[in-house]
């Protein structure tokens, strides 16, 4: 068999396979190894005109890798981003120009090389044999010898106060490893189950603010509210929520409030009295993991959730009747206060939001 | 090592003196000569397929460039402010410092857009890249003995870098990313006992709180690729010290690696991919809008899009999550929400230890204690194939589950029955993945076992002096039948007894007994190589049919014809393929 290969400088397996080649089995299973084919040149390595000529699609290529890297510095400085962008047929120019002639100006440098690997360096392959992974019989007696001394050395084995106590330090230290991450938080202390409404505190749009009569609701009408409260300031001027703590109190008391044909609701028992003239106000955070939830289907009086679709019926107590969510979503008692807006009548009578261990 | 001390005699290139010099002055300093000689003109082999776990490799390496360039404007704070820049539509309203960084680098940083589309590009690539290779060294057989350590650590890549994804799309703070978190702190909540605590630790109290956005990006930027830049470094230092696993073919045998040199053939070819990689991700980025978070708005816990979903590869647990039972139970005042825990923490971390124990499954089934570095054709393990075939359908159904609003949508469907549907096909559609893909390589299997016994198709019809037609076939290359028969034979010992030869009770019968059970449910319907006696059997056979007497008749033995008719003897005239000649001296067919 023919295997065509030089021998490889410093390559001692490769030499060796050149001289033995790969010898094949003499009766194979059920065919005997034919041994690699002649190498077949390629027209780079028999026509000077052909090698000549890839070595100027390479080179032609890694300039014009060249001329786009120059033309993304063009373009870095021609196009305007920020307030005035330059738009050039609705499209940013700047990115455009700009990943175009990046991407082109690597492109061409990974494609010249590959063509230069594939033209113009040798193809003619190489057999280098295989070890098994495993070290040889004597090194793996010595190692275990090696290691056998160094514990004995260590005396590990013989002084087992050393190595308990030793162990027992190494194991304490986990402590401080573990109580120093204890900052991280504070440990929940049933916030989860309170939300800032209270009795008297009115249903506000969550848009402008605006506190609502229920004569503003029309049937069928569904409106994303909240608590007064995120609208109004301290003594100081400063409102009373604002950034963070904001977020945190809307987490648990964004609502919404929608209004049906009274005839069509039929309250849990001891809700009887939560809504005014067939409106009714739930939370809006589902309960499953905690999506707001607002697609509203006014016929059926289905509210999805757009994450994982479960489905509640608001007529029916806000009851899951499709989905993965397991538990109603709450509902809000309201009533109207003096001035005839609609007010809570209390906190949320359970906790709002996806289930946790400690929710019951 | 040499023993030289005056620094002058190592590394003596011929005719390159220079070059000597320098690799002299490296080599007195840190004595790598020894494992360079070796490691310069290592040998890779050659196939397309190779190339995904580059893919990965590189994206990886883009991800860390674009990343660092992200990193010196994004501002990871959750501070409150209003926003002031360039953006008319969200000029004065209230957003997050993080999401504000994110919007200047998009609006005001030249090339900060596409920084930001290129990262994010490179790291569905990244993802996608690695889930493909996983496929191929399973569908290969490439993970078997010694390179099982090597797919553990692969598995870690591919979890890690998910968690890594997550993190990284979770820091613009937008009402996209903000509603993943919002779901992530749901998912956290369902974990018995200790959920409300890592919750308030994580997110230093309440959702959203502000410390989660810094906390993700240390995660993001240093704990996670630390970890994955490390794990990268063992997986290629083991892929070196393996070397790479080949195709079997003539000359290619499980004992040697045939290819070209590290130097400079893979140096070109693996070095200019990355350049391809990083070149198309840049392309992908300057032309293809991804995850505009300026049309998202800040977050809003109060507010949802619908049609939120997370990046692709987080979308089977999500499609779990979806088409999973409402259960809930709640026992002594406490609630366990198996609706939200089984789908989103146990599901996935089930799935991703069955996959980290794959080789070792099939180690146990086979019993096969041997190194292989030759690879399989998927068809020639035909179980293994059904099994990595059923597992893509499982995460199939559960990916277009994660969908089902879309679909309901966008093709008028009833979704409650796209879920039902679901329901029932993440069950059914392993099960009939399994079977069929089995019955497909088997006969794939049987297709090679015609071919090597009875040839190739010639495309030549012969018409028999009954009138009856038949395609001549013809043998193939012996180069063709050894890479065809270079295969294991899959022999199946008899099942164990419970007594041994000489009548002593075997205690592991009962263990025994259920692995030849697997092994012969693995492997029983296979169809095994032919032998040498079958093959001489098929090769006399074709002999004689072609076999042209010395009076110039032939016999045509397979038509059922047995005389003697005459031949016209003319020569090459188009006919000359039509079984009544000796072909021994013609060419078929031409080399391509």
């Amino acid at each position: 068999m023919t295997t065509h290969q030089e021998p490889e400088p410093g390559n001692d397996e490769a030499v060796a396979t050149a001289a033995h080649g790969t010898a094949p089995a003499v009766v194979g299973d059920p065919i005997a190894d034919p041994g690699l084919p002649p190498h077949e040149p390629r027209p780079t390595d028999v026509d000077p005109h052909a090698e000549r000529r890839a070595e100027r699609q390479v080179a032609t290529l890694f300039g014009l890798s060249t001329v786009f890297a120059i033309l993304f510095v063009v373009s870095y400085f021609a196009f305007d981003v920020g307030k005035k962008p330059t738009v050039i047929a609705g499209y940013g120019a700047s990115n455009v120009a700009l990943g175009v002639t990046l991407g082109l100006a690597l492109l061409l440098i990974g494609v010249g090389a590959i063509q230069w690997a594939r033209k113009l360096m040798s193809d003619v392959e190489i057999v280098e044999m295989r070890h098994p992974a495993s070290s040889s019989e004597q090194d793996r007696e010595d190692a275990v010898a090696a290691l056998g001394q160094g514990i004995s050395d260590s005396g590990i084995a013989r002084r087992p106060l050393l190595r308990n106590s030793l162990i027992g330090a190494l194991a304490a230290l986990g402590l401080p490893a573990i109580v120093a991450l204890r900052d991280l938080g504070p440990l929940p202390r049933g916030d989860l189950a309170v939300t800032v409404w209270k009795k008297g505190m009115r249903l506000v749009n969550d848009v402008a603010g605006t506190p609502i009569k229920p004569e503003d609701v029309e049937i069928g009408q569904l409106i994303n509210g909240e608590p007064a409260v995120f609208y109004e300031d301290k003594p100081d001027g400063e409102p009373k929520f604002e950034g963070t703590r904001l977020n945190d109190a809307k987490t648990k008391a964004a609502i919404i409030i929608v209004r049906m044909q009274p005839g069509d609701i039929t309250p849990p028992k001891g809700r009887e009295n939560w809504g005014v003239e067939g409106i009714l106000c739930y939370s809006k955070i589902c309960t499953h993991v905690g999506c707001p939830i607002s697609l509203w289907e006014q016929q059926t009086h289905h509210l999805l959730c757009p994450c994982h679709q479960s489905t509640f019926d608001l007529a029916d107590g806000g009851k899951v009747i499709f989905g993965p969510a397991a538990r109603s979503l709450p509902q809000l008692p309201i009533m109207v206060d003096s001035e005839g807006y609609l007010v809570a009548q209390s906190d949320f009578t359970e906790p709002v939001g996806p289930s946790y261990w400690e929710r019951g | 090592m040499s023993t030289s001390t005056n620094g002058r005699t190592a590394a003596k290139a011929p005719g390159n003196d220079k070059l000597a010099e320098a690799a002299s002055w490296l080599d007195d300093r840190v004595g790598l000569a020894a494992l360079a000689k070796k490691q310069i003109r290592k040998v890779f082999p050659d196939h397309w397929s190779f190339m995904l776990g580059e893919i990965a490799l590189w994206s990886f390496v883009v991800l860390l460039l674009t990343g660092t360039f992200l990193t010196l404007w994004f501002k990871p704070s959750m501070t409150e402010v209003t926003y002031n820049g360039s953006y008319d539509l969200l000029r004065g309203v209230k957003m997050s410092e993080a999401y504000e960084s994110a919007l200047h680098l998009s609006f005001d940083v030249r090339g900060g857009l596409l920084m930001r589309q290129v990262h994010h590009w490179a790291a569905n690539l990244f993802i996608a890249a690695m889930l493909v290779h996983l496929m191929r060294v399973f569908l290969t057989g490439a993970f078997r003995k010694p390179r099982e350590l090597n797919w553990v650590i692969g598995s870690l890549l591919l979890l890690l870098g998910t968690l890594e994804g997550f993190t990284g799309y979770s820091l613009p703070d937008d009402l996209l990313s903000g509603t993943g978190i919002r779901a992530a702190d749901g998912f956290m909540l369902a974990v018995p006992v200790v959920g409300t605590y890592v919750s308030f630790f994580l997110f230093g109290g309440q959702f959203p709180g502000d410390d989660i956005i810094p906390r993700l990006f240390t995660a993001h930027i240093l704990l996670l690729p630390g970890i994955l830049l490390a794990l990268i470094g063992a997986h290629m230092l083991l892929l070196v010290f393996h070397k790479h696993t080949q195709w079997p073919g003539p000359g290619r045998t499980n004992d040697n690696v045939v290819g070209y040199p590290l130097l400079p053939v893979y140096t070109a070819k693996a070095g200019g991919f990355f350049f391809i990689v990083f070149g198309a991700t840049a392309l992908m980025g300057g032309l293809f809008t991804i995850n505009p978070v300026w049309k998202f708005g800040p977050y809003d816990p109060s507010q949802v899009t619908a049609g939120s979903q997370p990046d692709w590869y987080m979308g089977w647990p999500d499609g779990a999550l979806r088409i999973f039972p409402n259960w809930e139970t709640h026992l002594w005042g406490f609630t366990l929400s198996w609706n939200i825990f089984l789908p989103i923490i146990v599901l996935p971390g089930v799935v991703f230890t069955a996959v980290l124990l794959l080789p070792f499954l099939e180690a146990w089934i086979t019993g096969d204690k041997r190194e292989h570095h030759l690879l399989q054709r998927p068809r020639n393990a035909p179980s293994r194939t059904a099994l990595l075939v059923a597992l893509m359908t499982f995460y199939g159904i559960l990916w277009e589950a994660s969908g089902n609003d879309l679909i309901a949508t966008h093709f008028h469907l009833n979704l409650n029955y796209i879920t039902y549907f679901n329901r029932i096909m993440v069950f059914v559609g392993p099960v009939l993945a399994f079977i069929i893909t089995r019955r497909w390589c088997i006969s794939l299997q049987r297709g090679d076992r015609d071919r090597l016994l009875h040839g190739y198709e010639s495309g030549i019809i012969m018409r028999s002096p009954e009138g009856a037609y038949a395609e001549k076939h013809l043998p193939i290359s012996v180069g063709e039948a050894y890479s065809l028969t270079a295969r294991d034979r899959e022999e199946l010992a008899p099942p164990p007894s419970a007594v041994d030869g000489n009548g002593v009770a075997n205690r592991r019968a009962r263990g025994e007994g259920l692995r030849w059970k697997v092994r012969h449910f693995w492997f029983a319907h296979d169809i095994e190589k032919p032998t040498r006696a079958e093959l001489e059997e098929a090769q006399h056979h074709a002999d004689h049919e072609l076999t042209m007497h010395e009076d110039g008749h032939q016999h045509l033995t397979e038509s059922g014809y047995t005389g003697d008719y005459e031949l016209d003897g003319t020569p090459a005239d188009g006919h000359q393929f039509d079984g009544r000649h000796d072909i021994s001296g013609d060419e078929l067919r031409k080399g391509h």
